[in-house]
């Protein structure tokens, strides 16, 4: 680097980061396919996008960000339940990983629903991938997949009567008394 | 009787998914269903390397329908590692894909590493890369040479195993477990790699080519095994896409993800190596991927010993990583960061991250949320052979019991982390 080159280095643009520009095309785009006030809560936590929208859109959303020829959402990676027992009203949440393989770019979507009213659209008919995904959290969230060809348990046995991986049901059996620590509480 | 019942189930709840969707998703039984034959296969059977159990309809030979059964083992991995400190939770992944632990134990700590915004240095990334590798390779050689035994030649798998021993003893100089190895810790490695380590892989990597050359000189142009498995359980990019395959199996049908090109982890971008992808993605182009892609890891680990940079072979984070035991004796803050950490009193930033490695079978994703606490608030493990297991009815129908078989082995589904 020549000293000319050093001087002018600070007034230069500071290139940008290529994740957050990417980002920031890819909700751009979002907007615009899908209307403003669709998506909330936007931020991109290590870089990836996510963003929360509702369960009547969800399937619209990733029906059209699939067909999309631009984006090309063609591979959902993985999606997962999740229970906020202190959020009245959207106590259980659907958790999306959508991955466009063509331009690399992920996409982290959520949707949250009442835990009375645990009822959410199947993704079985875009992807063939949802259909144990789904099972999966229905198992452990008993989160109720509308349209689903086979919604029933797949990891715990057929006869349990509760969905475990909700946050009412401890680790620990409370019943247990040889494991209370005095000190931390737990 | 029971399983007549059961299986009276099955076809109720097929019929009705039939009705709705018709030609998807689950195979459709056809009417002359009373002439059919059901066959229980497995769980216990030594045939399907694991505990699964598939509940086949039989036409004569030919499979008409299956309805797999799942979570014989299911250890309830991330309702327990709710209550786990961050390091503790490296021992539920060892029992994931228990043929490459080490990639599961390494991708966890980059998973906390990403969140707490540590940067691990290079030696202890290369010693990283060294070990994934590794374990691939231990991987990609069950699968395979398991397969051989399944087409009847079993041969090769002794041939191999003694070299999948020989990885084992390397790692046992790195981390003093075989199987379940709990290898590195967050922020780096545990200890650097010693001079015996180094001696035993370069024995290795001058001894193992020769091997897998015979190895490869056995099977991929062995007439008999050719007429086993070509064109055996095919499936098209397209579907394996929307079965969410990943992995090998996806590039045996000509799709060239790998996670370690497109969003490379642990410095894989200094390291020059090719993407073997198949063609039609039957059970043969599966098989010649594996064996290529144990070739492609070998040119890492030389390229990775070469160039080993010196330097430490953990970060500078006291917060997380374990203080080494004589300054614990003698020092007094040492010896309070041990104690935080055992305890496991140190709190992980608020936050969600997403951090996906090339596994053995595919790609392996930690889905880790913290809301600031000791414990993760939730961690959902992206699992590759349960997400593509799903397909395997579908692989299989329409083939022979015997191909079936050779098919699931193909597949490279682990019991242990296909159920988690």
């Amino acid at each position: 680097m020549t000293p000319q080159d050093a001087a002018a280095a600070p007034e230069a643009p500071v290139a940008e980061d290529p994740i957050k520009a990417q980002n920031a095309q890819v909700l751009a785009l979002l907007t615009r396919l899908f209307g403003e006030g669709t998506f909330t809560d936007v931020h991109e936590p290590y870089g990836l996008l996510t963003a929360t929208t509702t369960r009547e859109r969800i399937h619209d959303i990733i029906a059209g960000l699939q067909q999309d020829q631009e984006l090309k959402f063609h591979f959902l990676t993985t999606m997962c339940g999740i229970n906020y027992p202190e959020n009245p009203g959207k106590e259980l949440g659907m958790i999306y990983h959508l991955h466009s393989m063509t331009k690399n770019i992920r996409l982290r979507l959520k949707i949250f629903f009442p835990l009375a009213d645990p009822v959410v659209p199947t993704l079985t008919d875009l992807y063939n991938t949802a259909n144990w995904m789904e099972r999966e959290a229905y198992d452990f969230f008993g989160v109720i997949f509308t349209g689903h060809p086979n919604l029933i348990r797949i990891l715990n046995v057929e006869d349990m009567d509760y969905h475990p991986m909700r946050k009412q049901y401890p680790v620990e059996d409370g019943t247990r008394e040889d494991k209370t620590d005095l000190f931390f509480g737990r | 009787m029971a399983v007549n019942d059961a299986l009276a189930g099955t076809h109720k709840i097929q019929e009705e998914a039939a009705a709705q969707r018709p030609g998807q998703l689950m195979p459709i039984l056809n009417d002359f269903s009373q002439e059919l034959t059901t066959l229980n296969l497995g769980p216990t059977h030594p045939a399907t390397h694991g505990i699964f159990q598939n509940i086949l309809q039989m036409d004569g030979e030919r499979i008409v329908s299956g309805v797999p059964t799942i979570g014989y083992i299911h250890r309830a991995f991330e309702k327990l590692a709710e209550r786990k400190p961050f390091y503790q939770i490296t021992t539920l992944t060892d029992r994931m894909n228990y043929c490459s632990s080490p990639i599961n134990n390494l991708g966890w700590h980059m998973t906390v590493e990403k969140l707490l915004g540590v940067t691990v240095p290079k030696r202890a990334q290369y010693i990283r890369v060294i070990m994934m590798e590794l374990a691939r390779i231990a991987d990609h050689l069950i699968c395979n040479s398991i397969l051989g035994v399944d087409t009847g030649a079993f041969t090769g798998f002794l041939y191999v195993f003694q070299e999948r021993e020989k990885i084992y003893e390397i790692y046992e100089e790195v981390c003093g477990a075989r199987l379940t190895t709990n290898m590195g810790r967050v922020g780096g490695m545990e200890r650097d790699l010693s001079p015996a380590a180094i001696d035993k892989l370069r024995a290795w990597l001058k001894s193992f080519p020769a091997v897998m050359k015979e190895f490869e000189n056995m099977f991929n142009r062995n007439r008999i095994f050719m007429d086993r498995v070509v064109n055996v359980g095919p499936i098209s990019a397209e579907k394996a896409l929307s079965y969410g395959f990943t992995g090998p199996n996806l590039r045996a049908a000509g799709v060239d993800y790998d996670v370690r090109a497109m969003n490379p982890y642990s410095s894989y971008e200094d390291f020059e190596f090719d993407i073997p992808v198949g063609t039609n993605g039957d059970t043969y182009d599966r098989f010649i991927v594996r064996n290529e892609e144990i070739w492609q890891s070998l040119r890492i680990i030389n390229q990775a010993l070469d160039k080993l940079p010196d330097g430490p072979y953990h970060a500078d984070a006291p917060h997380y990583y374990l203080p080494t035991k004589p300054e614990v004796y003698k020092n007094m803050e040492a010896l309070i960061y041990h104690f935080k950490i055992v305890m496991g009193e140190i709190d992980a930033p608020v936050g969600e991250v997403y951090h996906s490695v090339e596994g053995g079978n595919g790609e392996l994703g930690f889905y880790l949320i913290s809301d600031g606490g000791r414990t993760p608030y939730r961690l959902h493990f992206r699992r590759p052979c349960f997400i593509y297991y799903q397909a395997y009815p579908e692989m299989a129908v329409g083939t022979t019991l015997s191909d079936a078989i050779v098919i699931l082995s193909s597949m490279n589904v682990i019991a242990g982390e296909l159920d988690a």
